[in-house]
């Protein structure tokens, strides 16, 4: 056996890359802890994070920990989750164009949202997102039972236009009771623009779980999704389910894009933008995308929330704005400056 | 070793293989040929567990049937036709995809496994483009990095699907002869497609012949390839000269002696 040092070696997770994003995701959590009608300094931020220091007055502590906080902490967890589904998504259907709400996700959790608020149930604060959360992956399951009775041999294609149908199905649904409830539009489409305005420690309770179970499920899917790039034939005589893969990675792909919509409503980009930049500018191998899209989505989302809460305040914009008005420029930065092919 | 007794498969209400016999031991070349749509792909694909069918299957003396999913990637490599090379991939990690069926699912691969990936480049001499994509290589230098992913993968069998259809002569040669040597180190059981009959009668132990599903010759490469049953099969005209007795199949034209206008 050659020693150690003369193995050769597949591309892994850089170091500084690592870093890079760990650094990212400190950054903008304590500058949204930080910016703010009552300012804080970033020094001031940590002091009161790592040591308890009391430096702070009770005022600022309550904002720091009951408002900013709890905001930035979901705002990573949201934008982690949707940016480490959509690398999942276009993993197991090898498109670059899949996105967390590829398989209808975003359709069922608006039809779940415009069911609720046309019933008049919006005033209880929890059944919102319960109804974007079931509507979500309701949605899903109709395309996958849909897609998965299109047979063994065209099962990609065939989830892939289930998806379009419902999704389609579903909006129409949608559109036809907002038409006869007009005075709910705005607040639909304010939820459909997605906020995270009124986040405290409950929407982050709510979504942790969800959110820890699909970053560790498609963290451990890593290597298995770079083999099923080669196809699900030559996947199988590698000793690779690719039908079962594709069903986990959707499964909980989708329970994280589900659980994200519930507190956030419909953030647009995150998914497709961040896995895509770090390939083209960190690798294509799923063992840097997905660890990346994790940290780097998290902070995208923290920056672009502190973005919609400080462009015209006191009035907050849309994150779903943000994220489109940000990220679409600089994605085409990226794809024009390293004129790598996208995998 | 690997042996099918009558085996038979339905694709879309079609038959399109039908009883098939054959048993290939340990360390023997069988190559299949057969005109376009004779089964022969299909054939490989039945004995690599990606189509299921009628009849019995025995891999390593194991009924195939028993056979689950990762068992049957450590005893059968498939090199396909047409690979799917996905970009950016190096061919390091290329490689390493073959130690896929050892790795636990949720695991990332070991000593061992990057040490059989190292020792697979380094018997098809690829370790100077370990990290060269994949994607970016010549013809005759993926065909290697594609039996380098067979080799790695550690199995008795190997499966070959048109190993030589994109290769100019001369790298033909090349990769059939370093099929023949692999097989000589690893005593590997090798089953491949061909469509170059000579080269087929060349380096293979035996010929089987497949027209529409069923086995319509089966033996050595002088009793295979005959006149006769090219132009049946193949529906060619051929001559089959003797060079040092192994037969060349020459294709020759008619001409058409009628003047032109």
């Amino acid at each position: 056996m050659p020693g150690r040092a003369d193995l050769p070696v597949p591309s892994s997770l850089g170091v500084w890359w690592l870093v890079g994003g760990v650094a990212a995701v400190v950054g903008a959590v304590v500058l949204s802890l930080a910016v703010g009608p009552i300012r804080l300094s970033p020094l001031q931020v940590l002091r009161e994070l790592l040591w308890f220091d009391n430096e702070l007055t009770n005022t600022e502590q309550a904002v720091l920990w009951q408002l900013r906080l709890p905001r930035a902490t979901l705002a990573l967890l949201v934008g982690a989750s949707l940016a480490m589904a959509g690398a999942g998504y276009q993993g197991v259907f090898r498109n670059p164009l899949a996105d967390p709400y590829f398989l209808g996700a975003a359709a069922g959790a608006g039809l779940g949202v415009t069911l609720v608020i046309v019933a008049g149930g919006a005033t209880t604060s929890l059944a919102l997102p319960v109804a974007a959360f079931t509507g979500a992956l309701a949605a899903v399951a109709l395309t996958y039972a849909l897609g998965a009775a299109g047979g063994q041999r065209m099962s990609t294609t065939s989830l892939v236009l289930a998806g379009v149908a419902v999704a389609s199905f579903l909006t129409a649904v949608q559109t036809y009771l907002l038409q006869r409830q007009q005075d709910n539009l705005r607040q639909v489409y304010s939820w459909i623009l997605g906020r995270l305005s009124t986040a405290g420690w409950r929407e982050v309770v709510i979504v942790l779980p969800y959110a820890v179970v699909t970053m560790a499920i498609l963290l451990a899917h890593r290597r298995v999704l770079d083999i099923l790039a080669v196809g699900d034939d030559e996947a199988a005589t590698l000793g690779v389910h690719p039908r079962r893969t594709r069903f986990v990675v959707v499964a909980v792909a989708s329970l994280g894009t589900a659980a994200a919509v519930s507190v956030s409503g419909l953030i647009g980009f995150v998914g497709i933008v961040v896995p895509h930049t770090v390939r083209l500018l960190a690798g294509g191998s799923h063992r840097v995308v997905l660890p990346l899209s994790l940290l780097f989505g998290g902070a995208f989302l923290t920056l672009a929330d502190l973005a919609a809460k400080m462009v015209s305040a006191p009035a907050e914009l849309p994150i779903g704005v943000v994220t489109a008005f940000f990220g679409a420029p600089f994605f085409v930065l990226v794809l024009r400056t390293t004129g790598r092919a996208i995998p | 070793m690997i042996e099918a007794r009558g085996a038979t498969v339905d694709l879309g209400g079609r038959r399109v293989l039908d009883g098939i016999e054959l048993a290939v031991s340990r360390g023997e070349w069988l190559t299949v040929l057969g005109p376009n749509g004779a089964g022969k792909s299909t054939l490989l694909r039945y004995l690599a567990g990606l189509v299921r069918g009628g009849g019995e299957l025995w891999v390593q003396g194991q009924p195939g049937a028993a056979l689950r999913h990762r068992e049957w990637a450590r005893l059968v490599a498939l090199v396909p036709q047409t690979p799917v090379i996905p970009a950016s991939v190096t061919v390091v990690e290329y490689t390493l995809f073959g130690r896929a069926p050892y790795i636990p699912l949720f695991g990332v691969e070991g000593r061992r496994d990057l040490a059989a990936v190292h020792d697979a480049l380094a018997r098809l001499d690829l370790l100077e483009m370990s990290q060269r994509v994949v994607s970016t290589l010549s013809g005759g230098e993926r065909q290697r990095v594609l039996l380098a992913r067979a080799i790695a993968q550690g199995t008795p069998i190997m499966l070959l699907d048109e190993p030589t259809t994109a290769l100019d002569i001369g790298h033909q040669q090349q990769v059939l002869e370093l099929v023949d040597r692999l097989r000589g180190q690893h005593a590997l059981t090798v089953v491949s497609t061909m469509h170059d009959l000579t080269l087929a009668g060349q380096y293979a132990d035996r010929l089987l012949l497949l027209d529409r599903g069923r086995m319509v010759a089966h033996g050595k490469a002088a009793d295979v390839l005959t006149e006769a049953n090219i132009a049946r099969y193949y529906g060619a005209r051929v001559r089959i000269v003797r060079d040092d007795g192994e037969p060349v199949v020459v294709p020759y034209r008619v001409r058409n002696r009628e003047p032109t206008h």
